[in-house]
């Protein structure tokens, strides 16, 4: 009768693989994907080295951890490069967590470096050594604020698009150091060399004997006071409104425009203090490295830490721990340094590779029908 | 088998984590029949049709069309077997006329000739009576002619099963039986027609067959004409209830606002209120009909201080004790700090009245949190508020903590609404408060905004159902297009009169 309905078809196939969603997941699952994930990473890892370099994986790792952790020097080291990379990275949480994109980091510790260092060489021995630190501090913090205020007005004002804004922001406070490295550049060597090396003026006193003890104080104070700014403080509340619904936070008599502002300064001025800790404290000079993209690894690290200060400073010693691990071995068994790169590639593949295994299940064909439903 | 089948399927399940949307659901649908399936939100009606239609792949279970096992992984398999959905969210391109949007993403060849297509979207909307024209624009039609357009899209295809979810939702009532018309044309012609419907008075107007769901699970099929409202009711709830609104006549109510000649752009530019004026009244509630989009929305937010106000227009406050308060331009937190409590629940309850990503505590936080002058959040007092509220109300939650986006719609929105209500309003304003809600949370809604009347709140109520407005409300202001149509005495209009009033302007109906 109803012939006319009988259309011939391709009978379709059922696919191989499907993702399902995951509506929620138990923290402690969730971990156990994040460790599995990274354990899959390290054995990647491994068959990599045995199959490029025939060595031994097991004296490989050893290798790394000593280069981390082998000596009290190592230790120290390691501590600074996370002490400085989380600095950077506890800056750009409360932008992150407003969803505003910053991705101006690698300029904001620019200018807090440059403004430190040319501190450094005017006043120098012209004012006492703890006010000149002070100075710089202060002078590195604003002028930072500066550069982040710049695109939050814009963005506040006239929506125009942070990611662009910061990012060129970038470029011009590249330019800005190259410029007056150019100037100060007395040997024509290209650089600045060590400032202040006789007089040791703006240089961060020791503390213990340990060079970069008040660093990694100063950065654990400001670890801290994030968590709870973020946490607990009426400011942090409205950062998580905002980020999450500007419509919400309209209704709820929150400023949109100036959470956007003051959220910002307080990022980019946290970015500018990172410049003048690098300066101060680490490398007392100034030049276009100073900042050696640590202002997009720390978006890396915000990310995966989801801005949430304690998991950030985990990301940030695994990540340190990759990165001296990897140098370590490229000395001790002769790799290019370029080896040590593809594994903490690997591994930090693996470690977002979790988060999609968070999010998502996968069903194989001919699964379905079997399972149970729980 | 039955020779008139057009689908069938055997144990469909589908979860989403860990909530079972269908479970081993197994049902026919017909060729020339409309089939109407019945639940209350969240029974996995849509999602059982959205696999059908190939937006969800199931978990598992088998379907079969014409008699034959196939796997639909895709909206064009399923379009390939002659099967298409009408979503209640239209998925069409604004800036596209009618006969562009027909032939979007129809395979085949790389050319197309326009004239043929609107040669052939005439005879299909002479066919069956639609009033189409496949040359026009579509940021020109009303959301009845888009609705039009998606169907003769799905028709277009070659479509012989049509799933309608929820058609009804956005139209008037003279709409909907235009619709009701064509959906008969095409049944006799011998198309399966699906209704996705929890309204009970569409279902036993037009189908022949009613397909129950709750919770997931298939109920049982009845036959139209031995169904009544009160067996449909049942099998939908799973227990009796009872459908009566108490509606106390109101007691002396004093005047709390005053609304004149009120304007507001949008944020498209475009004039969404033009020039209303009308007073609300403590102890009584307040109607606002209108066909979705007629300047509700800006209206509510216009009062709370969330839209700019165009010159001329005024929002005047009479408190309590007497003394009048301007408040045209005055911010949310201006309001707020005024001490005058109003509360307002909007239509978008994830994205502006609550943070989906916070749990109740933070959320009764929202409008408290700046109290006092330590820089830090008083925790403890919000986490009280939220207790009681769930108390109270009987919100469903795993925890205080618990994202409320994790919530079903029907806590979620007794989470906002038990915010509001805890905040003691003077003026209590809600936009389709029970949109989402199943009959029974429904109705816990309406008393307690008949007891918020009781204590002399003014409440503000938008909605969508008209047989409810006429039922709760004590005056009705229709808006039309943006315009004041008419305050009415909800006690003696008819459903009728609030009907034509939202489409057609009175003033304009005199005039010609």
């Amino acid at each position: 009768m109803r012939n006319k309905y009988e259309k011939p078809h391709d009978h379709v196939k059922e696919p191989l693989i499907h993702l399902i969603r995951r509506m929620d997941i138990q923290p402690s699952r969730a971990w156990m994907i994040r460790i599995v994930c990274v354990l899959i990473g390290l054995l990647v890892c491994a068959l990599f080295i045995m199959s490029i370099t025939s060595l031994n994986p097991i004296s490989v790792y050893a290798s790394m951890f000593s280069g981390a952790f082998g000596t009290s020097r190592r230790i120290w080291q390691t501590l600074k490069d996370m002490a400085v990379l989380l600095c950077i990275a506890i800056g750009l949480a409360p932008a992150f967590k407003l969803r505003f994109w910053n991705v101006g980091a690698e300029g904001q510790v620019l200018i807090g470096g440059l403004v430190s260092a040319a501190l450094m060489i005017n006043l120098g021995n012209k004012i006492p050594n703890a006010l000149l630190l002070i100075l710089m501090a202060v002078c590195a913090m604003v002028c930072g604020a500066i550069w982040g205020l710049i695109p939050a007005y814009f963005k506040a004002r006239y929506k125009t698009n942070e990611t662009l804004f910061t990012l060129m922001m970038n470029y011009v406070a590249l330019q800005l150091v190259e410029f007056f490295v150019d100037i100060w550049d007395k040997k024509q060597s290209h650089s600045v060399g060590i400032i202040n090396g006789d007089t040791q003026a703006g240089w961060m006193p020791s503390l213990f004997n340990q060079q970069f003890a008040p660093l990694v104080i100063i950065v654990a104070v400001l670890t801290i006071g994030m968590y709870f700014y973020l946490k607990h403080s009426k400011q942090g509340f409205e950062i998580t409104v905002v980020g999450e619904s500007e419509n919400t936070a309209r209704y709820a008599g929150i400023s949109v425009g100036k959470v956007i502002l003051r959220t910002m300064a307080i990022s980019a001025a946290i970015c500018g203090l990172a410049g003048f800790l690098e300066v101060s404290c680490v490398s007392h000079t100034i030049s276009s490295l100073t900042a050696g993209g640590r202002g997009f690894t720390a978006i890396i690290v915000a990310w995966l830490g989801k801005f949430n200060p304690p998991a950030m400073t985990l990301i940030t010693g695994v990540l340190s721990f990759l990165s001296r691990g990897a140098n370590q071995i490229a000395s001790d068994f002769n790799f290019n340094t370029y080896a040590g790169s593809i594994l903490t590639g690997i591994i930090l593949f693996f470690i977002l590779a979790s988060d999609f295994f968070i999010n998502y299940k996968l069903v194989f064909r001919g699964k379905k029908g079997k399972e149970k439903v729980s | 088998m039955d020779d008139r089948s057009a689908v069938r399927m055997e144990n469909v399940s589908k979860r989403f984590g860990s909530i079972i949307a269908n479970d081993h659901v197994s049902m026919n649908i017909n060729y020339g029949e409309i089939l109407s399936v019945l639940g209350e939100n969240g029974s996995g009606k849509t999602t059982l049709m959205n696999m059908l239609a190939g937006i969800y792949y199931p978990d598992e279970g088998y379907f079969y069309v014409n008699g034959k096992e196939v796997t639909i992984k895709s909206p064009h398999d399923a379009y390939k077997l002659g099967i298409g959905m009408i979503h209640q969210h239209f998925k069409l391109i604004d800036v596209f006329t009618a006969a562009e949007n027909i032939i979007l993403g129809i395979e085949g060849s790389r050319t197309y000739d326009l004239k043929e297509v609107n040669k052939r979207v005439r005879e299909i909307a002479e066919q069956y009576g639609f009033d189409i024209d496949p040359e026009q624009k579509v940021y020109d039609m009303s959301v009845a002619q888009k609705q039009t357009l998606e169907i003769v899209k799905i028709l277009y295809r070659g479509a012989n099963i049509l799933i309608l979810d929820e058609p009804t939702a956005v139209l008037t009532p003279q709409e909907t039986s235009r619709l009701f018309k064509i959906l008969r044309a095409m049944r006799a012609d011998g198309k399966a027609i699906v209704l996705i419907t929890h309204k009970l008075n569409e279902v036993l107007e037009l189908s022949d067959r009613v397909t129950i769901m709750r919770k997931g699970q298939y109920i049982t099929t009845i036959p139209t004409p031995v169904a009544t409202e009160q067996i449909l009711t049942e099998a939908m709830v799973g227990e009796k209830v009872t459908l009566d609104i108490d509606r106390p006549m109101p007691v002396n109510p004093v005047k709390r606002l005053e609304i004149r000649n009120l304007t507001v752009y949008n944020d498209e530019q475009f004039k969404a209120l033009d020039n209303v004026s009308f007073d609300v009244y403590g102890g009584e509630i307040l109607g606002i009909a209108g066909i979705s989009g007629s300047g509700q929305k800006e209206l509510l937010e216009a009062i709370a201080g969330l839209q700019r106000i165009e010159e001329g227009g005024s929002i005047t406050y009479y408190d309590p004790d007497g003394n009048v308060r301007e408040l045209t331009g005055v911010s949310v937190r201006d309001i707020r700090n005024l001490g005058i409590h109003l509360s307002f629940v909007p239509e978008d309850r994830l994205g502006m009245g609550l943070v989906a990503s916070m749990g109740m505590t933070e959320n009764m936080m929202l409008k408290e949190y700046d109290r006092g002058r330590s820089p830090f959040v008083n925790r403890s007092a919000s986490e009280k508020v939220a207790d009681e509220v769930q108390k109270e109300l009987d919100v469903v939650t795993p925890s205080l903590d618990t994202p409320v986006r994790k919530l079903s719609g029907g806590n979620v929105q007794k989470v906002l609404v038990g915010r509001e209500i805890a905040a003691e309003p003077i003026i209590l304003m809600t936009a389709y408060a029970v949109r989402g809600l199943d009959i029974n949370k429904s109705y816990t809604i309406y008393n307690l905004l008949t007891e918020q009347k009781k204590k002399g709140v003014a409440v503000i109520y938008v909605g969508e159902d008209l047989d409810v407005l006429l039922a709760l409300a004590d005056r009705i202001l229709v808006l039309c297009g943006g315009k004041e149509n008419g305050v009415l005495d909800a006690r003696s209009v008819t459903k009728e009169e609030v009907g034509r009033r939202m489409t057609n302007l009175v003033s304009e109906e005199k005039a010609s």
